[in-house]
């Protein structure tokens, strides 16, 4: 049925690729794929320097308040409020702070740590209500509530916390580059620039360093340095922009107001009429078009997404490849996986012009490597026989059938985060919801940018609701570390 | 937990912290925006030793995050184009336009077309445009959107969204040109001095793309200085900056902008884009 969709979508999807001549511009990339030059940008240090301070302190602080809330999860508004904090994406939540607070450091760290306390609540929830009950049965009657929790329950939860902290560091080093497309001086700041001017050795020495920086993460990612780093990320972040009070209160006492009401004298009828014409307004020529662009791009990509994992699982896995084989696969997979799709996008925008093409390849490779990772690297643990067979028949026959399940149970858990991306791709120019945003936010029109921010928000809370009454109605359970 | 705490109390320690004695400046990015650091950095020296204070230029990604700083007072200057200044003012009382560039009194948006159209040159309005494929620059730019889509509404009498078949924000004036002389829209606005840059930087085809018409002049490009400079910088500060910007005749400095020299400005001389912003929708 979800085929069918994205067919059906297909049709209604303006996929015009408009670029008359994309290929010398593709020529262009490739050569400057090939002859990455660090020497061209201002400042390279001070940005590798700030994407890794905004990433460690906002998954840092994330992880405070995200272990807190998930302590109190099974308060509703607890769960409500995660849900609601983590279906804005941090790019969304830059732009709002940007207007808060400016280029001040804490507009990167709380656009990072809002959104990932809110994910990072529901998974460490899951983890304490998944760990193993034994220990905490076995203490004796009369022990502390506190002690319980301590002794019986967290250890077990421990590890588990780490390795999904270690991963959100990792997606938290790639939204704190993204977040430079906004203003923020991390990476994705010269990269803009660098894609705009068209130097593409500049882009790839950019890249390649971010691909360094996610690819060593384990040798300098430790616990007794932590302290460390978070000292050494606080000194590296930019200083000397203040913060101003009356900045935080006009911005929520008058610049989110509907400009009816801002500007009128008093509530009466005629205000009220106005007001009824400029939601009537946004909805019909912003709202309802955005929002219906952002479900068929989201449908298509979550299909694209589908049908690439399962054609890039095989890639790294035991079962079908050798180890040379393999090896070539995992580069191809980290490359895909670890682009943000913010990027990919942003290259395929710049190849065939303004479509929803660049988007439903950028969200289906990114995506579908992610899948194809996670599937392959399962794949590596089964057991097959002696005699089974080999290539296309062992694939059709045997692996396809036994990974299904958890292929679409992966599948349906990123159509959130799928959705997520797709809104804000219009930033890019697809007209999703992202686009309209970015518009208001260019007018200065808080108060439009903060309408359809929600409308994204209760798209992202629908589909993840629907996604997660699909899982449970074919009983399928994702794995612990793989959120 | 304990240190994590510790750590979140600096951030917010570090930040509060004002940097009060340095006057800070941004600038619009609408063009080539690598160097954009290197180039202003050169402006900001200059009038540090004219000003006698120190002097910062911030860099934003975009026209809205200039005018935020303006407003939020973490930029208490900046050079912006005539609709981001008029945004900028409209925010901040007392604020005032000090000094234009001299192109800007009389700025000319040049509508562009790829060969392939078949379009050319002339002297009234094209309306052989309609129905193909338009990129404008920045969404908030005077020059690449608020000019462009005033004349293609009264000449066309319809939204640029009704009119073209695709409409598309390129973001700078640089990549407008590029985009139409790929051919990835067919027709693009753009602000004639970026055109005469990357026409001299030899970054344009005449054989793929060329000016099929020009807009009549208006004001554009503008410094804005804070109502408030003064409490902090001193009684005359506004006078002095003026009198800096006014005095700046070298060119490499110059070429930053890119500018022949600066004259007096005021607020009243923005009033036609004023006008057309509200008229298109783009002020409230």
């Amino acid at each position: 049925m979800f085929v069918a969709i994205a067919v059906l979508g297909l049709f209604l999807a303006d996929l015009e690729i408009i670029g008359a001549d994309p290929w010398s511009e593709f020529g262009r990339m490739a050569l400057g794929a090939v002859t990455p030059d660090f020497t061209a940008t201002d400042r390279l240090f001070d940005a590798v320097l700030q994407t890794l301070a905004f990433a460690i302190l906002g998954v840092a602080v994330a992880n405070v308040f995200g272990f807190a809330l998930a302590l109190a999860f099974h308060y509703r508004f607890v769960r409500v409020g995660c849900a609601f904090i983590r279906a804005i994406h941090e790019l969304f939540w830059a732009l709002i702070f940007l207007q808060i607070f400016g280029l001040s450091p804490l507009t990167g760290i709380l656009a990072i740590a809002i959104p990932y306390a809110g994910i990072i609540a529901k998974v460490y929830s899951e983890i304490l209500e998944e760990a193993d009950p034994a220990p905490a049965r076995a203490a004796p009657s009369g022990s502390g509530a506190i002690s319980i929790f301590l002794f019986a329950r967290l250890p077990d939860a421990w590890v588990h916390f780490k390795h999904y902290s270690l991963y959100r560091l990792e997606c938290g080093l790639r939204s704190s580059a993204v977040l430079g497309f906004v203003g923020l001086p991390t990476l994705g700041f010269h990269l803009d620039s660098a894609f705009k001017q068209g130097s593409y050795s500049e882009v790839s020495a950019l890249l390649i360093l971010f691909y360094i920086i996610i690819a060593t993460m384990r040798y300098w990612v430790h616990k007794r340095l932590l302290p460390a780093y978070l000292i050494a990320a606080v000194i590296a972040l930019p200083s000397g922009v203040s913060i101003s009070m009356t900045n935080v209160v006009r911005f929520f006492t008058e610049d989110i107001l509907p400009h009816p009401i801002r500007v009128a004298e008093s509530i009466d009828g005629a205000v009220l009429e106005k007001l009824w014409d400029w939601i009537a307004n946004l909805l019909i020529t912003q709202a309802v078009p955005g929002a219906f662009n952002t479900i068929v791009l989201t449908m298509i990509a979550l299909v694209g997404a589908g049908a690439c994992a399962l054609a890039m699982f095989p890639l790294i896995s035991p079962k079908f490849f050798g180890k040379k084989g393999r090896t070539i696969g995992h580069v191809l997979l980290v490359v895909a996986r670890s682009t943000p799709e913010y990027i990919l996008a942003y290259v395929f925008l710049q190849l065939w012009g303004p479509s929803m093409a660049p988007a439903i390849v950028a969200l289906s490779l990114h995506n579908g490597a992610i899948i194809g990772h996670l599937i392959g690297r399962h794949t590596e643990s089964m057991a097959t026989r002696s005699d089974s067979p080999k290539g296309l028949n062992l694939y059709g026959y045997e692996i396809l059938p036994r990974v299904y399940p958890q292929f679409l149970a992966f599948l349906f858990y990123r159509w959130e985060v799928i959705m997520r991306e797709t809104a804000i791709l219009g930033i890019l120019g697809i007209p999703t919801l992202g686009f309209y945003i970015d518009s208001a936010f260019a007018d200065i029109r808080y108060d439009r940018a903060l309408v359809l921010i929600l409308l994204t928000a209760f798209l992202n809370i629908g589909v993840d609701a629907l996604s997660r009454r699909i899982r449970y109605r074919l009983r399928l359970k994702t794995t612990l570390n793989h959120a | 937990m304990k240190k994590f705490l510790t750590t979140v109390m600096c951030v917010f320690g570090l930040m509060s912290v004002a940097h009060a004695e340095t006057f800070t400046f941004t600038a619009i990015p609408d063009e080539d925006e690598s160097r954009l650091r290197a180039r202003f950095d050169k402006v900001a020296t200059y009038l540090s030793d004219k000003l006698g204070v120190d002097v910062r230029y911030v860099p934003v990604k975009s026209y809205a995050a200039a005018v935020t700083a303006f407003r939020n007072d973490q930029v208490q200057m900046a050079w912006f184009g005539g609709l981001s200044g008029v945004r900028a003012r409209q925010l901040v009382a007392g604020s005032e336009a000090v000094a234009q560039g001299y192109e800007d009194q009389f700025f000319i948006t040049y509508f562009i077309a790829n060969a392939k159209t078949g379009l050319s040159a002339s002297d009234d309005f094209p309306s052989g445009i309609k129905g193909k494929t338009f990129t404008f620059g920045s969404k908030g730019s005077t020059s690449g959107r608020l000019m462009p889509e005033f004349h293609i509404r009264e000449k066309l009498s319809g939204s640029p969204d009704d009119v073209f078949k695709k409409v598309g924000f390129s973001g700078d004036h640089s990549r407008t040109i590029a985009l139409v002389q790929s051919g990835a829209y067919e027709v693009g606005a753009v602000n004639f001095k970026v055109w005469g840059n990357e026409m001299k930087a030899g970054k344009i085809d005449p054989s793929k793309i060329k000016i099929i018409w020009k807009t009549p002049t208006y004001p554009d490009y503008q410094w804005s200085v804070r109502g408030d400079v003064g409490k902090k910088f001193g009684a005359d500060f506004k006078a002095k900056v003026t009198k800096a910007l006014l005095d700046m005749k070298d060119p490499d400095l110059l070429s930053s902008f890119p500018r022949k020299s600066f004259v007096p400005a005021a607020n009243s001389d923005y009033k036609p884009i004023l006008d057309v912003g509200k008229s298109i929708g783009l002020i409230d």
